[in-house]
């Protein structure tokens, strides 16, 4: 089992022989283990096609909506295992939130983009609704740019901010857990560079998984990196370990850019 | 040569694709001329107070046409009532809740029903509803304003939820996801999410299925029982009625030409347009304006 060195804190989340099997027959994930710190920012890397995304999803029970035909193993997230089929995925979802690599706001207001998830959970009070888009657009690191013009609609803004409104959208909604796939993957650098260093602030009160577009990214920010190549994860380490001494061979050669 | 033979056939091409798309515009305004030379002299045959009074009596020289105009309203508001949320909810039900084989078996079932010549369901009303309602209402006569009404929601329903059900299937799937990774139930989903997100689709498939109902004659004319009786009352619903279209269908085959009647039925030709063209500029306005939003998205 790929372990973990130089960490005393806690596990979220627990990974023990995840396997998932499509129902086309594509086997999408084999037999993965993995131990998710609290508090801290885990990278996914690997060349696309590897179970990154889907691992992801399963975190949330996303892959529900997708045509998954077997899912063996278990994930526990505070102990608690989410493969369960009576496990009320709404509950998980509110917990684990994601962000998708294209920036999709709804078609309403930047305020209503936040506010929504809590209104339609029957929050009514204004001002709690108004604490809470500022404080999650504060947090993804949009509220001085959009605070003037709060209620313009979404797709006014630009792709980068966009993704921010996404990321600020699931942090109103206060989970525990936050994932992004690919995150910036269409996004300008600079644009880039603010959702990282939100992310950086985040991981204080959030524990953070990221499927970065490219390694250099997970190099920037990730304590904890996991290598998946094929549905297999190869190696999973501390971010100083897997760039600077991999084990695995195939993890050098990847790092290193000869295959990706 | 030869280049100069294609050239000339490209021509020939063009001016008949040119002909069909301006002879569209030259029947509506045939239709409309038409419309206008044969009505408009009802004005000068009946004075205006008598025409919009409240008597429809042409064998004795009564042409009051207020009855036949909210006879129409009242049925048309009545299928409104009942093919709306009907129509809505069974369109959100194919679109979102049916699984896959469901919504393959009712897509199609749906369309066909669009299909039902309106005669047919006439029958229906005349055979099964009316004597149902005169039974358990305790009614005179079971061809009532209500009968219309229900009759012609079926009509509407299938055109209002056949293009609800393709605005909603528009929707983004982007957009069900995102908000169901946020942790929101199925419902909060549809309703906060999908349906907003189709709303100017399912708007304008309310007006088109409005529209249908105001232009429909032979199922009102086989089942309201054709009484122009001016419905003021509640109560109205449940007595016999008659509308513009039925009116001109049944009386239009015996009217003397040239005679008032006939120009009278002319006039209630123009009003019955420019009611549908009002519902049809209502349901243009609202697609256009989706039209401009998704360009917003794009740019």
């Amino acid at each position: 089992m790929p372990g973990r060195k130089g960490s005393g804190s806690m596990d979220k989340i627990i990974v023990e022989n995840l396997s998932i099997t499509y129902s086309d027959g594509v086997e999408s994930l084999f037999d993965i283990n993995l131990r998710i710190p609290i508090h801290q920012i885990t990278a996914l890397i690997g060349p696309s096609g590897g179970g990154k995304s889907t691992f992801l999803r399963v975190l949330n029970r996303l892959n529900d909506l997708a045509d998954v035909a077997k899912t063996t193993g278990k994930v526990l997230i505070d102990g608690i295992d989410i493969l369960d089929p009576t496990l009320d995925v709404i509950a998980l979802r509110r917990k684990v939130g994601i962000v998708f690599s294209r920036p999709l706001p709804l078609p309403l207001s930047i305020y209503q983009n936040v506010s929504y998830g809590l209104e339609l959970m029957g929050e009514k009070r204004k001002m709690v609704l108004d604490d809470a888009v500022e404080r999650s657009l504060r947090l993804a690191e949009l509220w001085d740019e959009v605070k003037e013009r709060i209620h313009d609609p979404a797709n006014s803004i630009s792709g980068g901010q966009q993704q921010r409104l996404c990321l600020a959208r699931t942090l109103s909604l206060q989970p525990e857990i936050i994932m992004l796939d690919e995150p910036t993957s269409a996004l300008d650098p600079v644009s880039t560079a603010k959702i990282e260093t939100s992310l950086i602030e985040l991981k204080k009160d959030f524990t953070v998984i990221i499927a970065p577009h490219n390694t250099q990214q997970a190099g920037r920010i990730a304590d904890h990196v996991a290598f998946f190549l094929q549905g297999k994860l190869i190696e999973f380490s501390s971010a100083e370990d897997i760039f600077t001494r991999p084990k695995d061979v195939k993890t050098q050669d990847y790092i290193s850019g000869k295959f990706g | 040569m030869k280049e100069n033979q294609t050239r000339n056939f490209e021509k020939v091409i063009t001016r008949t694709i040119q002909f069909s798309g301006y002879s569209s515009i030259l029947f509506v305004l045939l239709i409309l001329f038409f419309l206008l030379s044969e009505g408009t002299p009802a004005l000068f045959d009946v004075p205006l107070s008598q025409l919009f009074s409240e008597r429809w009596y042409p064998i004795e020289g009564y042409y009051g046409i207020l009855p036949l105009i909210l006879g129409s309203l009242v049925v048309t508001l009545g299928a409104s009532l009942i093919a709306v949320p009907f129509g809505i909810l069974t369109a959100v039900f194919i679109a979102e809740i049916a699984p896959k084989w469901l919504q393959e078996i009712m897509k199609p079932l749906v369309e066909l029903l669009a299909g039902l010549p309106s005669v047919v369901l006439g029958f229906l009303g005349i055979l099964v509803v009316s004597p149902f309602l005169r039974d358990t209402l305790n009614l005179p006569t079971g061809l009532t304003a209500l009968t219309g009404s229900l009759l012609l929601g079926g009509i509407a329903i299938p055109t209002i939820v056949s293009i609800s059900e393709d605005a909603l299937n528009n929707v983004p799937d982007s957009y069900r996801h995102g908000s169901l990774a946020l942790g929101l139930t199925r419902w909060q989903t549809i309703w906060g999410v999908t349906v907003p997100a189709a709303k100017s689709g399912i708007l304008m498939a309310v007006m088109l299925g409005v529209g249908r109902t105001i232009g429909e004659t032979m199922t009102v004319m086989m089942v309201t029982g054709n009484a122009p009786i001016l419905p003021t009352s509640l109560q109205a619903l449940f007595m016999p009625i008659r509308t513009m279209t039925a009116t001109i269908a049944s009386e239009m085959g015996e009217v003397a030409t040239g005679s008032p009647h006939y120009h009278v039925l002319f006039f209630i030709g123009i009003v019955l347009f420019l009611f549908t063209l009002l519902v049809n500029v209502i349901a243009s306005n609202i697609s256009s304006r989706k039209l401009k939003r998704s360009e917003r998205i794009l740019s």
